[in-house]
C-alpha cells in the first residue's frame, strides 16, 4: 500500500469515527447522569442539520447553526421535560423502548415537515470539489472542520464536567444520586440539562457533518446504531473510551475496504465488535464493576 | 329465547355490513402500492404525488369516458410483505382495474404472481428487466430497460476511447439489477469490469472506497450506478481527491435533487435518462415535447418542487391505463390487459410506448437521451 | 386440561371471524388474518424470553429471516449444476430433492419443502445455541447491543448474497405441502384452510408456553428474573434456562418464518431489517410484558392494521406513539388497563433502584 493511499484511508477513517464518537459521547452524557441509553440520539443529530438547512434562508451560515443549536437544545428540553421527568423509577426497558418511540416519531414529523428529499449545508470553506493536499493525499476541507469542531466539543465538554459547578453537579448525579440529593442537588435538573448538552452537542455534529453526509429525515437511526455500538465498545458512560472506540472503528472501517468487499463492511465491522463484547463484556475501555450497577 | 336469537342477527347483521366493503360500482378504480415512506421514499414520494395529481385533473376532465377515477393508495414504505397484503386487498376487495407499481423490483418480483393469479394488469414504476422478462401476461413496466441504458453508456465509453472502468452501484434492487447488466454487457463493447463494488443506500462517506479504486491505475472511469442519494457522495469524493475520471451514472440520477447534492462535482457527469429532465430543450415538433412541459409546469406549480424521472415512471403507467381503458371501452381487467398490449405510439413522459404481447416494456433505446450536468442543470450531451 | 381452558373461547372466536366473514362474502380479511398470525407466533416467542426470562432480544428478526431465508432458497435455487455433487445425489436418494420445470421450461431440482424447513428451523435452532451461550451471559445494554448486532450481521448477510437475492429477496416461493390435503399457500381457493392452519399453529405454541411457563421451567424463570442470585442459591442452572428460552424463542420466530415465507410465496430483506426487530420488542412490551395473552393480542391487532395499510404514510409514526402512550402510562402493558391487576410474576429493576445499588 502505498503512502498515498494509507494517508487517503486514515483520513477516510478517522471522518468516520470522529462522527460516530461525536454521536457516541451524546450517548454517554445522558446514560451518565441518567442510566438511560437514549435511542433519539441520532434523531438530533438529523435535527441539527434540517434546521440549519431551513434557516440557511433567512440568515448567514453561522446564525444559521448557532440557532439551529439553540434550537435542538430546546427540544432536547422539551423531550425530557414531557416524556421522562415525570416518570417514577422507570425501568431501563421501559426507557429503552419510550426513546425508540420518541426517536421514530421524530423521524415521522421530519419526513411530513421536510419531505423525503436529501438537503445540504453548503461547504464552510470552498465547495464539493475543492481539495488540500496531504502527504499526497487529498481531503475536502470539509472533513478538518468536522474533525476539529468533534475535537474542541470533547476538549469544551471535559472542561465543563471537570472545572465548571455545573459540570462537577452531573458527575455527583452520576456517583450517586441519592448522596446528590443530601447535598441539595436537584437531579431532575441536572437530567433536563443532561438532555439539552446532548441535543446541543447532536445538533452541532449534524451542521458540521451535513455538507460531507448531507441531511435527511432518516439518518438517525444508521448513526445511533453506530453511535450505539461506539459507546459500548468504549465502555458505556466512558467518554474518553468512546473517541477511541469511535475512531478505531473508523479507521478499520477505511481500511477493511482493500481487503473485503464493501458490501460485507458492517457485517464484519458488529462481528469483530461481538466478539470483542465476549471476551471482555463490558467493552475495551469499559470496567465491569461500573457496568454492573447499571445492569438491568 | 326469541329475542336473543333476533339480537344476535341483527348484531351480525350489524357486524357484516361494517366489514361489507362500500359499493361505488360507476367509478374506475385503479390501485396504487408505492413506497411513498420509508427507505426508498425517493422513489415513491413524487409518483405518489404525480398519481394524486393525474387522478385530479383527469376527473376535472369529467373522468374517463364519464367515469370519474378514484384512486386507492397503499403506501408499502418498500417492504415486500407489506406490498403482498396491499396487492391481495387491492384485487380481491377493493376489486380495482389495474396496479401502479410498486416502486422497487423486490417488491414488484414478490407480487407478479399474485398479479398473475389474480388475472389484474400490474404497472410497475421499478427497472429491474427480469420484471417483464420473461413476459407474464399480466404484468407490465414504465422505465426503460438497464441493458438500454447501460448500451446507451457503452456507447459513449466507445467514443471516449475508454475500455477499462471501475463498476460502483448501491445495494438496492436497482444496483444489483444494473450490475448484472454492466457486467454481462461489457464484452460486446470490448469494456473491461477491473473494479466492480457495492455500497449502502445509507451510506455518509464513501471516501475509503473510491481511495481504493483510484489506486488501481487501470482504471479509466467510473459507472456509479445507483438510485439512491449516496450517489452523489461518490461522485463528490472522486472530485475531492482530486480525480478527474470520467463518472458514467445511471437513469436513476434523474432527480436534481442528486445534482444539488453533488454540487460542482456533479459536473460533467454523462447518463442517459429521460427526456423529462430537458423538457424545455427539446425541438419544438418533438412529439413528446408538449406533455412534457405540461406535466412539468403542473407538478411544480403543485408541489413546488421539481419534477423527476421517477414520478415521470408513475405518469407513464396512468396515461397507459387510461389510454388502455378508453381502447377496451370496458373495466373489464382482462380486456384492459388485452388493450394495453395494443397500444402503439403512445407518447408520454419516458418515451413513446409500443406494446406487443412479446414486450410489456414498450420502449427501445430511443427513450433514452444522453445527458450531462452544467452549472447544475440537466442539458443534452453533448453539450452545446 | 384446565390449563387449555382459556384456549376454548379464543378458538371459538377465531371460528367466530371464519364465519362472519363467510357470511358476509368478506373472506379477503383472513388474508392479512393469516399473515398476522404467524407473526404473532414469534412475538409469543420472544413474549417468554423477554417477559419470563428477562432477556431483551433486539435481533429477534434475524432468526424470523434464517427460517425464512433458507426455506425460501433451498426450495427455488436449482441444484442442477452440482447434480453430480455426492451431496446432492445424497440427498436425491433420500427423498429431499424435488425436480420440476422453471418458468422457462428449464429443468429444475430443489430441496422439497419438509426438507428444507426442517433444515431452516435447526439451523436457527443451531445459531441460537452457539450465540446465545455467549450473547447470555452480557447484562442491560451489552445484551441490547449483542442482540442488535446479531441482527445486523443477518441483515447485511442476505443484502449482500446472492444466495439470497440480496436487496430483491426471493420470489417465487413454492406452496409448502404439510401433507396430503394440507398446503400452505396464499391461494385464495385455500384461503380457509390456511387461516385455520396459522391459528391453529399459533394456538398450539401458546398452549405449549402456557404449560411451559407453569411447569419446573417456568418457575425456573420467573425465580432467575426475580433474582439470579437467588436463584443460582436455590441450585437453578440459570445459564441452561436462559438459553433454553432463547433457543426455543428463536424456534419459534423460524417457523413463523418458514411458513409466512411459504404463505406470501417470497421474502425481502425488510423482514431481517433492525426495525423489524425494535417493532417485535415494542409489540411485545405494549401487551404487557410476561402477558402471553396481551402479548398475541396485540401481536394481532397492530399487524392486522399495519398489513391492512390503515394508517396510511402514518404507519410507523402510529406505531411510535402507541409504544410512547403505552409505555408511559400503562407500563405493564394495554390489558392491565382493562384488569386493572399488576402483575406477580415480574419486577423489573428501576434506574434508580439499580444505581443506589
Amino acid at each position: 500500500m502505498s503512502t498515498e493511499l494509507f494517508v487517503q484511508y486514515l483520513f477516510a477513517g478517522i471522518t468516520y469515527g470522529s462522527i460516530y464518537a461525536i454521536v457516541a459521547i451524546g450517548f454517554n452524557i445522558i446514560y451518565n447522569t441518567t442510566g438511560i441509553i437514549n435511542f433519539a440520539q441520532g434523531e438530533f443529530v438529523m435535527l441539527g442539520g434540517m434546521i440549519a438547512i431551513t434557516l440557511l434562508s433567512f440568515m448567514p451560515l453561522p446564525a444559521a447553526i448557532a440557532l439551529a443549536v439553540i434550537i435542538t437544545m430546546i427540544i432536547g428540553a422539551l423531550i425530557e421535560i414531557i416524556f421522562i421527568r415525570w416518570l417514577k423509577n422507570p425501568s431501563v426497558l421501559r426507557m429503552i423502548i419510550i426513546t425508540i418511540g420518541l426517536s421514530i416519531l421524530t423521524r415521522e414529523a421530519a419526513v411530513h415537515i421536510w419531505g423525503e428529499n436529501i438537503r445540504a449545508l453548503p461547504y464552510f470553506v470552498g465547495n464539493e470539489i475543492t481539495t488540500i493536499g496531504i502527504m499526497g493525499a487529498r481531503i475536502s476541507p470539509q472533513v478538518l472542520w468536522v474533525v476539529g469542531v468533534c475535537g474542541v466539543m470533547v476538549a469544551v465538554l471535559h472542561l465543563f464536567f471537570r472545572a465548571t459547578s455545573v459540570g462537577r453537579e452531573m458527575r455527583a448525579c452520576a456517583a450517586n444520586r441519592l448522596a446528590t440529593i443530601l447535598c441539595g442537588i436537584n437531579p431532575r435538573n441536572m437530567v433536563t440539562f443532561s438532555f439539552v448538552l446532548s441535543a446541543g452537542m447532536g445538533a452541532l455534529a449534524g451542521c458540521v457533518m451535513s455538507p460531507i453526509t448531507y441531511s435527511q429525515y432518516d439518518m438517525g437511526t444508521g448513526l445511533a446504531i453506530k453511535g450505539f455500538t461506539v459507546a459500548i465498545l468504549g465502555g458505556l458512560g466512558n467518554s474518553g473510551g468512546a473517541v477511541a472506540a469511535g475512531l478505531l472503528l473508523g479507521v478499520i472501517e477505511a481500511f477493511s475496504v482493500s481487503v473485503v468487499p464493501l458490501a460485507f463492511q458492517d457485517a464484519i465491522a458488529i462481528a469483530i465488535l461481538l466478539l470483542i463484547l465476549f471476551v471482555k463484556p463490558h467493552g475495551i475501555f469499559g470496567s465491569g464493576e461500573a457496568a454492573r450497577l447499571k445492569a438491568f | 329465547m326469541k329475542g336473543i336469537v333476533s339480537k344476535v342477527v341483527m348484531g351480525a347483521a350489524a357486524l357484516g355490513l361494517m366489514l361489507a366493503p362500500p359499493a361505488w360500482a360507476e367509478n374506475i378504480k385503479v390501485g396504487a402500492i408505492l413506497a411513498v415512506t420509508g427507505p426508498m421514499s425517493f422513489l415513491g414520494g413524487p409518483e405518489a404525488r404525480t398519481l394524486e395529481m393525474l387522478v385530479a385533473e383527469t376527473n376535472a376532465r369529467g373522468g374517463i369516458d364519464g367515469k370519474p377515477v378514484e384512486l386507492i393508495l397503499k403506501d408499502s414504505t418498500g417492504n415486500p410483505e407489506k406490498a403482498v397484503s396491499f396487492a391481495k386487498q387491492l384485487i380481491e376487495e377493493d376489486k380495482v382495474v389495474a396496479i401502479i407499481g410498486p416502486s422497487s423490483s423486490g417488491e414488484t418480483m414478490q407480487i407478479k404472481k399474485i398479479a398473475e393469479d389474480g388475472k389484474t394488469p400490474l404497472l410497475s414504476c421499478a427497472a429491474a428487466e427480469v420484471i417483464v422478462d420473461p413476459v407474464a401476461s399480466y404484468v407490465f413496466k414504465t422505465p426503460q430497460k438497464d441493458s438500454d441504458a447501460v448500451r446507451s453508456i457503452y456507447q459513449e465509453m466507445k467514443k471516449l476511447g475508454l475500455t477499462n472502468m471501475a463498476v460502483l452501484v448501491d445495494n438496492t434492487g436497482f444496483g444489483k439489477a444494473g450490475q448484472e447488466q454492466l457486467v454481462k454487457i461489457a464484452p460486446e463493447f470490448n469494456i473491461k469490469v477491473v473494479e466492480n463494488e457495492v455500497y449502502d443506500k445509507a451510506a455518509n462517506d464513501l471516501s475509503a472506497v473510491v481511495a481504493k479504486i483510484k489506486a488501481n491505475k487501470e482504471v479509466q472511469a467510473v459507472v456509479n450506478w445507483s438510485v439512491v442519494p449516496a450517489q452523489s457522495i461518490v461522485a463528490k469524493n472522486i472530485r475531492q481527491m482530486g480525480w478527474d475520471v470520467p463518472i458514467f451514472q445511471s437513469h436513476g440520477f434523474g432527480n436534481i435533487k442528486f445534482v444539488e447534492a453533488a454540487g460542482a462535482a456533479a459536473d460533467g457527469i454523462i447518463f442517459p435518462a429521460s427526456r423529462l429532465l430537458i423538457a424545455s430543450d427539446l425541438p419544438d415538433g418533438h412529439p413528446q415535447k408538449a406533455l412534457l412541459v405540461k406535466y412539468k409546469k403542473d407538478y411544480e406549480d403543485k408541489y413546488k418542487e421539481n419534477v423527476s424521472a421517477f414520478g415521470g415512471y408513475a405518469y407513464d403507467a396512468f396515461i397507459i391505463f387510461e389510454a388502455a381503458v378508453k381502447k377496451a371501452g370496458s373495466l373489464d381487467r382482462d380486456k384492459v390487459r388485452a388493450a394495453i398490449e395494443q397500444l402503439k405510439g403512445l407518447p408520454s413522459a419516458t418515451g413513446i410506448f409500443t406494446f406487443s404481447e412479446k414486450d410489456h416494456n414498450g420502449l427501445t433505446i430511443d427513450a433514452f437521451q444522453m445527458m450531462t450536468v452544467k452549472g447544475g442543470k440537466f442539458v443534452a450531451y453533448p453539450a452545446k | 386440561m384446565k390449563r387449555i381452558l382459556p384456549i376454548l373461547p379464543l378458538l371459538a372466536v377465531v371460528v367466530l371471524v371464519q364465519l362472519v366473514t363467510a357470511w358476509t362474502g368478506t373472506q379477503y380479511y383472513l388474508t392479512q388474518m393469516t399473515m398476522a398470525a404467524y407473526y404473532s407466533l414469534l412475538i409469543i416467542g420472544l413474549c417468554v424470553l423477554m417477559g419470563y426470562a428477562g432477556q431483551i432480544s433486539l435481533g429477534h428478526a434475524g432468526f424470523f429471516a434464517i427460517g425464512g431465508y433458507l426455506s425460501a432458497a433451498l426450495t427455488t435455487r436449482s441444484l442442477v449444476p452440482f447434480k453430480e455433487a455426492a451431496l446432492v445425489r445424497l440427498l436425491d436418494n433420500c427423498g429431499m430433492l424435488h425436480a420440476g420445470k422453471d418458468l422457462y421450461g428449464g429443468e429444475l431440482l430443489v430441496v422439497t419443502p419438509w426438507a428444507a424447513a426442517v433444515f431452516a428451523v435447526l439451523v436457527a435452532a443451531l445459531i441460537a445455541v452457539a450465540i446465545g451461550i455467549p450473547v447470555l451471559k452480557l447484562k442491560g445494554h451489552y445484551l441490547a447491543m449483542a442482540t442488535l448486532g446479531f441482527g445486523i450481521i443477518i441483515y447485511r448477510l442476505v443484502l449482500a448474497t446472492p444466495w439470497f437475492g440480496e436487496a430483491d429477496g426471493i420470489s417465487g416461493v413454492p406452496p409448502f405441502q404439510l401433507f396430503s390435503g394440507v398446503t400452505v399457500s396464499g391461494e385464495t381457493s385455500v384461503r380457509i384452510l390456511n387461516y385455520y392452519l396459522a391459528w391453529g399453529v399459533l394456538l398450539c405454541g401458546l398452549v405449549l408456553l402456557i404449560n411451559l411457563m407453569q411447569s419446573r421451567i417456568g418457575r425456573a424463570l420467573r425465580a432467575i428474573h426475580g433474582s439470579e442470585e437467588a436463584a443460582d442459591a436455590m441450585g437453578v442452572n440459570i445459564a441452561r434456562f436462559k438459553l433454553q428460552t432463547f433457543v426455543l424463542s428463536a424456534v419459534f420466530a423460524a417457523i413463523a418464518g418458514v411458513l409466512l415465507t411459504h404463505y406470501n410465496g417470497g421474502i425481502g430483506p425488510s423482514e431481517a431489517g433492525v426495525m423489524k426487530s425494535v417493532r417485535y420488542v415494542a409489540i411485545v412490551a405494549v401487551g404487557g410484558m410476561a402477558h402471553l395473552w396481551g402479548a398475541m393480542f396485540m401481536g394481532v391487532l397492530l399487524n392486522f392494521l399495519s398489513l391492512r395499510g390503515v394508517f396510511g404514510s402514518y404507519d410507523d409514526a402510529v406505531f411510535g406513539l402507541i409504544l410512547i402512550v403505552i409505555m408511559l402510562f400503562a407500563p405493564d402493558g394495554i390489558l392491565s388497563l382493562i384488569t386493572g391487576r399488576k402483575k406477580q410474576a415480574v419486577t423489573v429493576p428501576t434506574v434508580q433502584q439499580d444505581r443506589e445499588v
